[in-house]
């Protein structure tokens, strides 16, 4: 998913300075699990905004607001609560966002939430990034934890010399990704494999790694949006 | 750099570090402590993140002043082209002493909202490095002339550059297995001497230098001058690797001595470090001036 943390309500505010009347769209899926536009924080906006003196003309949690048609099939339900909104105002990541914008041609859409990384949960409430999506996935050399992720730094050859007791240089609270590796590849009978790629990777290939990045299965890329 | 590892001499080196500005005179006024005493003075890449001036201009200070400079290069804030770029630009000035880092992270300095860059690793950029010198770059893409081949290195024009290469290790890091396994890498692409984080416990350094076992280059054991209890605190909560032993602090508690004690401890420290490794690196953060007293007093000046 994708780890999400509310903005200021001020922010916000002065987002929405020239709309008197706002319609709020929040999503079901990660903002609802990192408490941030989910119903509940929907329903708290829209107090928030009734407090500063707004119009909530409507609001909709949509299943998963990053995917661009239902979203739109969800608003066009409530049609005239969002014709009637002189803003949109968005309560889940930044893809969610624009989703939104994409069906609502003519209408200012605002973000209410700043999106983090993408994220793995550990249990409610604690959650990690794990992976940045690098467009060539290595976890397969470094027994399952990735260095490109887990290290400020990205190093695919084995830690700097920063760390302290396993922790890293960075952020003495959050482990060396190096001693988490190393140490699980003990554990999993990995430790040679890893030694040798720690010496033989590459160089990243961030060509793969270029925005906008896209995936459009081939037959359907002629209907593409 | 090269003579001096052929030579089989114990090797020292020194540190400066431009300025936040653009007057590097009193950067190569430090210098000239080391002159006719050292192989090699490291000038630092924007160290610790501060912004300052470059390692490149103020090596280019330093030749001109005829002293040895060595050109720290840290993957921080370049990709793979501008790095090459610096490598190459480098040579052209006559330097060829390179240090290769990997370099502290932008958060631990004074612009903490900096993008780091981090393309390559200081093992990647050895090895793009000791690529140079076979009179190829680290370029790989698609052949337009022949479909489905690809270009691997283009050739750089005229003579290709000849580094001598260095690399840091940190022999108190807590694993230091990892800092092995990752030397052990560095000499493989290409590194020909090694200088090391500072050492202040001569019997840690030797359990460090025991577990690595031999090594074909030669490993420069670093020396921080201390200059108060409060710099030794410093170290010990920040530095990592590092601990500066309680009685060093205690030493250094008098003012009026202090200088004396500082000075007679770093002789110490080297003269006890001497027979374990093939040199020392000297970072005297602005004491420069006391640094032939101490090589003197430790009794490797030739
Ligand atoms: S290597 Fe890391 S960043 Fe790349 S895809 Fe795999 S987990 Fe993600
Ligand atoms: S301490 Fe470890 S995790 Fe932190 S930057 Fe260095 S190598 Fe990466």
């Amino acid at each position: 998913m994708i780890a999400s943390k509310k903005k200021p309500l001020e922010e916000i505010l002065g987002y929405l300075q020239d709309a008197q009347s706002v319609f709020i769209v929040g999503c079901g899926d990660c903002a609802t699990q990192c408490e941030t536009g989910g119903e509940t924080e929907v329903a708290q906006m829209k107090q928030a905004l009734e407090a500063a003196g707004k119009t909530v003309t409507g609001t909709a949690v949509p299943d998963v607001t990053c995917n661009i048609l239902d979203t739109a099939r969800l608003l066009r339900k409530q049609k005239e609560a969002v014709a009637a909104a002189e803003a949109i105002l968005v309560l889940s990541c930044g893809t969610g966002v624009q989703s939104v914008a994409e069906s609502q041609e003519s209408k200012p859409v605002y973000p209410g939430v700043d999106s983090l990384f993408s994220a793995v949960t550990a249990r409610k409430g604690q959650i990690y990034e794990r992976c940045v999506c690098c467009s060539d996935c290595v976890v397969g050399d470094y027994a399952g934890i990735c260095p490109m992720a887990r290290c400020p730094k990205g190093q695919l050859h084995g830690p700097c010399g920063g760390y302290d007791d396993g922790k890293c240089e960075v952020d003495r609270n959050q482990s060396c990704v190096w001693t988490l590796i190393l140490e699980r590849a003990e554990k999993t009978g990995q430790l040679e494999r890893v030694l040798e790629h720690m010496g033989a990777a590459g160089v990243k290939d961030y060509q793969a790694n270029r925005h906008p990045a896209e995936l459009v299965f081939e037959p359907r890329r002629a209907g593409r949006l | 750099m090269r003579e001096a590892i052929a030579s089989g001499r114990f090797i020292i080196t020194g540190e400066v570090a431009p300025p936040k500005g653009c007057h590097l005179e009193h950067m190569v006024e430090e210098a000239e402590h080391y002159r006719g005493l050292v192989a090699g003075v490291n000038v630092t890449d924007i160290q610790s993140s501060v912004m300052r001036a470059g390692s490149l201009v103020g090596c280019l200070k330093l030749k001109e002043a005829g002293l040895p400079p060595v050109l720290q290069v840290t993957c921080r804030d370049r990709n793979r082209l501008s790095l090459q770029s610096e490598l190459l630009s480098a040579c052209a000035l006559g330097i060829t002493d390179v240090l290769c880092l990997t370099g502290d992270y932008t958060t631990l300095g004074d612009h903490p909202q900096a993008k780091p860059v981090f393309d390559l690793d200081s093992v990647s950029l050895l090895r793009a490095a000791k690529r140079l010198t076979t009179g190829k770059d680290m370029a790989f893409y698609p052949d337009r002339k022949n479909p489905g081949q690809f270009i691997d290195g283009e050739t750089l024009d005229g003579d290709p550059p000849d580094f001598c290469l260095g690399c840091v290790v940190n022999p108190g890091a807590v694993p230091v297995e990892p800092q092995i396994y990752k030397l052990l890498k560095k000499i493989e692409a290409g590194a020909e001497f090694c200088q090391t984080q500072a050492v202040y416990e001569p019997g840690k350094f030797e359990e460090f230098m025991t577990k690595l076992g031999e090594v074909p280059i030669p490993i420069l054991a670093g020396i921080v001058v201390l200059k108060s209890p409060m710099m030794a605190r410093y170290m010990n909560e920040n530095v990592a690797g590092v601990t500066v032993p309680q009685w060093m602090m205690e030493e250094l508690a008098d003012k009026e001595t202090r200088v004396a004690k500082s000075i007679a401890m770093s002789a110490k420290l080297v003269s006890e470090l001497k027979p374990m490794c093939q040199g020392v690196h000297m970072m005297p953060l602005g004491w420069d001036k006391h640094v032939p007293t101490i090589l003197q007093q430790a009794g490797v000046l030739q």
